[in-house]
This record gives C-alpha cells, sequence and structure tokens, in this order.
C-alpha cells in the first residue's frame, strides 16, 4: 500500500512539475475547450429567452451555471485517450512501460491526475472570467459542495476506465478510430455535454442511466447545479462507485487477456 | 507560374499517396456520419423548442451546416496537415530542407501535404447544402452563386492566414500543438451563424478568428442575406490578412536557428 502511495505521489508531482512548465500550452489547450460550452451556453439560453425565460427547466442564469461549471468537470474528465492507445501500442512503447514493477495504468492514473491540480489552477482565472460575462445563477449547499468534490474524481476514474477499456482494443487492431468516434458521438449525447440531459427527449434520459457517459459528466454538474434531493445525490454516487469498481474488475479481466497479444515493437 | 505547376505536383503526389491507404476511405465516411449525425441531433433539439434562432429559420441553419462541414473538410484536407507538419519541422529544426530548396519556402511549406480522402466532409457537407437549399425553394440567382464561391475562397484563404501565423509562433513558442485544439474548438462554433453571439464574441469569431468569413458569410449569400459591403469588407480582410501573414512568416523565419540533428 505504501509503495502506491508514495508511487502516486511522485507520479503526481513530476506530473504537476512538468505541466507547469508550459502555462501557455496548457491555457491554449484549455481556451479551445472552452469554445464548445461557450457556443452551447448561447445557443440554449438565445432558445430560453426565445420560450419565454426558460428551457426545460433552465433559465439562462442556470444554463450559465451548468455550463461554466461544465468546463471544470470536463477538465476533470481528462484522461489518457483511446488514441493515446493506439500511438502506444504502434510505436512499442508500452514496452518500457511493462518493465516496471507496476501495473502501467497506475502510471497513467497518477500523471493524469497531477496534471488536474495544473489545470484547476490555470481555471479558475478563466472561471471567474466566464461568471463575469455570463453571470451564472449558482447556489449549492455545503453537502451539494462535498459530494461534487468526491464525484468529479470519481467521474475522473470511471472516464478512464472507459477510455482504457477503448484503448484496449488497439492490442487487437490498429485502425479504431471510426469506432472511437462513435464512442465520442455516444457520449456527447447521453452524458449532458451536449446540453442538460432534461433537454433530452425522455427515452434518452432514461437510455444515459445505463450508460457510464452520465456518471462521468452530467451527474457531477447536477450535483452543483441541479437542486438534487439528497436521495438522488447518493444514488448518484452509488452509480459511480458501481462503475468504478466493476470497471476496474473488467478492466484488469481484460488486460490480462490483451497484453498476451502484445508483441513488442522496438522501445 | 512554377508555383501553380508545384503545388499541383505536390497535390499529384499527395492524391497517389492516399490511395495506397484505400481502406482509410471507409473509416473517414463513417466519421463523416457520425458528425453529421451528431449535428442534426444538436440542430433538432434546437428546433424542437423554437421555430427560428436570431431570425435563422432550420433550413437557412441546415444551409449553415453545409458550409461549416465543407470548409472544415477544406481545412482538414489541405490546410492543418501542411500545418502541423511545418510545427514539428520547426521545433526539430528539419525545415532546413525547405529552406534549401529554390522554391519560395511559404508556398512550399503549405503545399506539401494533402489529405484526399477529408474531402468526404466536402462531398457531405455539398449535399447537406443541396437539401438545405431545395428547402429554401432554390431563390439563389447568378449574384447571390458568385458571392457565395468567391466567400468560400477568402474564406479558406483567411483561415489558412490564421492557421499560418499561429504556426509561425512556433519559431518563439515550443509547444503549439495545442493550437489545433485551440482552432477546432473555435472552429467549432461556426455551426452556428456569429449573428446569435454576444458582441465581444461575435468580433472574436470575426477578425481573431476568421470563423465568421469562413462559415457564416458564404451561407449568408446562399441565403441572400450578404450585402455587397460585407463582401467588400471581406475582400479587404483578405488582402490584410494575407500580408500580415506573410510579414510575420518572414520575421519568423528570421528568428529560426534550424540546424537539425
Amino acid at each position: 500500500m505504501k509503495r502506491y502511495f508514495d508511487f502516486y505521489t511522485s507520479m503526481m508531482r513530476v506530473s504537476v512539475l512538468e505541466q507547469w512548465q508550459y502555462p501557455i500550452a496548457n491555457y491554449f489547450y484549455m481556451i479551445g475547450m472552452l469554445a464548445e460550452p461557450v457556443i452551447y451556453m448561447v445557443v440554449w439560453s438565445a432558445v430560453a429567452e426565445q420560450q419565454g425565460g426558460s428551457v426545460g427547466g433552465y433559465t439562462p442564469g442556470s444554463l450559465a451555471a451548468y455550463y461554466i461549471v461544465w468546463t471544470l468537470v470536463r477538465q476533470m474528465n481528462i484522461a489518457f485517450t483511446p488514441y493515446g492507445w493506439e500511438w502506444r501500442i504502434r510505436q512499442g512503447r508500452l514496452s518500457m512501460s511493462l518493465l516496471r514493477p507496476m501495473h502501467p495504468l497506475h502510471e497513467d492514473v497518477a500523471f493524469f491526475a497531477g496534471w488536474k491540480v495544473v489545470m484547476i489552477i490555470l481555471w479558475i482565472p478563466l472561471a471567474l472570467v466566464l461568471s463575469l460575462i455570463f453571470k451564472p445563477d449558482l447556489n449549492p449547499t455545503l453537502l451539494d459542495g462535498v459530494v461534487f468534490f468526491v464525484a468529479i474524481w470519481m467521474a475522473y476514474l470511471i472516464r478512464t476506465i472507459t477510455l482504457s477499456l477503448l484503448g484496449m482494443v488497439t492490442f487487437w487492431t490498429t485502425r479504431v478510430s471510426a469506432l472511437f468516434e462513435l464512442y465520442f458521438a455516444a457520449e456527447l449525447i447521453l452524458s449532458g455535454r451536449l446540453v442538460p440531459l432534461s433537454l433530452m427527449p425522455d427515452w434518452v434520459q432514461r437510455a444515459a442511466w445505463f450508460f457510464p457517459f452520465r456518471w462521468a459528466f452530467g451527474y457531477p454538474i447536477e450535483v452543483l447545479v441541479g437542486n438534487m434531493s439528497v436521495n438522488d445525490l447518493f444514488i448518484g454516487l452509488g452509480m459511480q462507485f458501481i462503475w468504478v469498481f466493476f470497471g476496474a474488475v473488467f478492466v484488469s479481466q481484460i488486460w490480462k487477456i490483451a497484453i498476451r497479444r502484445f508483441s513488442a515493437v522496438g522501445g | 507560374m512554377q508555383g501553380f505547376k508545384l503545388a499541383f505536383n505536390y497535390l499529384r503526389i499527395g492524391i497517389m499517396n492516399e490511395f495506397q491507404y484505400r481502406a482509410n476511405l471507409y473509416i473517414q465516411i463513417l466519421q463523416t456520419f457520425i458528425a453529421l449525425a451528431t449535428g442534426l441531433i444538436g440542430l433538432n433539439l434546437v428546433f424542437n423548442q423554437v421555430n427560428e434562432l436570431g431570425g435563422w429559420g432550420k433550413a437557412d441553419l441546415l444551409a449553415v451546416m453545409g458550409v461549416f462541414t465543407i470548409t472544415g473538410g477544406i481545412i482538414r484536407s489541405a490546410i492543418q496537415p501542411n500545418m502541423e507538419r511545418l510545427m514539428d519541422e520547426i521545433r526539430e529544426g528539419t525545415l532546413d530542407y525547405i529552406l534549401t530548396k529554390p522554391a519560395d519556402a511559404q508556398l512550399l511549406a503549405s503545399v506539401r501535404e494533402y489529405r484526399l480522402w477529408q474531402n468526404t466532409d466536402v462531398i457531405i457537407g455539398t449535399i447537406v447544402l443541396i437539401v438545405a437549399m431545395s428547402q429554401l425553394g432554390w431563390r439563389m440567382d447568378f449574384w447571390s452563386s458568385l458571392g457565395f464561391i468567391s466567400a468560400l475562397v477568402m474564406g479558406a484563404i483567411m483561415v489558412y492566414c490564421f492557421w499560418l501565423v499561429i504556426t509561425s509562433t512556433a519559431f518563439w513558442f515550443v509547444r503549439v500543438h495545442e493550437i489545433a485544439n485551440l482552432f477546432e474548438g473555435l472552429y467549432a462554433a461556426g455551426r452556428w451563424p456569429v449573428d446569435i453571439y454576444p458582441n465581444w464574441l461575435r468580433y472574436g469569431l470575426t477578425f481573431l478568428v476568421p470563423v465568421a468569413f469562413a462559415v457564416t458569410v458564404p451561407a449568408s449569400a446562399l441565403t441572400g442575406r450578404l450585402s455587397l459591403q460585407t463582401w467588400l469588407g471581406a475582400l479587404a480582410l483578405t488582402v490584410v490578412l494575407a500580408t500580415i501573414t506573410r510579414v510575420i512568416w518572414r520575421f519568423g523565419l528570421r528568428n529560426y536557428s534550424g540546424a537539425s540533428a
């Protein structure tokens, strides 16, 4: 246990130091990401105003709150992409990680967790600017805040797990970008990233329950923005826990089969 | 003249190169359809709630989406691959190879890569546009068609200039790959006409990142919204941007110390 703790703290520290060297690059990355929610926010605020002040239970103010919290959750959602897996396997990079005495996935989880510390610090001024411009309507309780803090890290784990599963497909075939795109499209629609799920047709909302996307994205946002009942807050945490637990078991099983397929290419 | 010949030859090589990887075509078609489907879903969600957005009806917005897809295809087939290669070469110091050739370096750097299969976006975008125009009852005449094509070309030139200016910053900053991400994010704003954005954002999307000129202006031409004034403005901006880009590129080159490996 101590071994893991030491590994995680040092890996995260390395990651923080590494990313802190490139604030401009990180800002470019973040501003590129900000465009997406700002577009959604503007479009849906326009719709809300045309509808006489609200759409799907969201006013322009609460839409602003939704999409500003969105930006933070989006930062928390960044994990090693399936495209990265493809690159890693094609280039033979994995051979090096396999030589180390720790499961290579820990490296990903720790590295990206460290990066998030930098991202959150850089995110704060952007969030302040967005708040000044769009005037979000946000009044979370203390409990909401605590649940949110847990939920965003669980969301990070869920997304890491699902992306790793998807990435591991590249052990079998390296031409999978269409599959990845399909996954990202499903995520866009079922997670609450495109619009709050309450704006979606009923059947989409029901379907979203059974996929990981909502628990890795829409749920943490709604915790802070959506006036959820205490009951719903904890049901959500429970769903997240289930996804993390079974996802982790699943990843480790698939990994065992997948790694047998891997034949190293250089290093 | 020699420049044209050069560009044409590179284009030919690029196409021949792509024909080696025909399976990529199917993957690209699938990706184009996925992108189209998500775009249509977004559009439908909005029109489930309202009948028009900022004065643009559903068919008008479909036309915007068609132009968005076409321009996106042009960018990803001809502009972005060249710029990404350029970024790598500046960082790695291998830009020397084109600087030593007896042709204009900017031209060479801009025509070396061509991704043929990305043009599925251009084809699908055109189909979307045709559907939109038939829904609009083909209310277009000679002038609006000419306006559309010229606006599309000017938009593409402006986007090219924007990319080259940003890529040139690699002469000073090392890690600029995130810019591809930045551009893609901002370009996504073109999915909707810029008129619906608040003023500060509209100006940003018009003059900082020429998304408005690349998508909204050509779409305006098709839907009868383009004024002569805007068209002249686009022309002037294209010339100004091209000149500025040239200056920045040359300035950047002077900053490049090269000396590869």
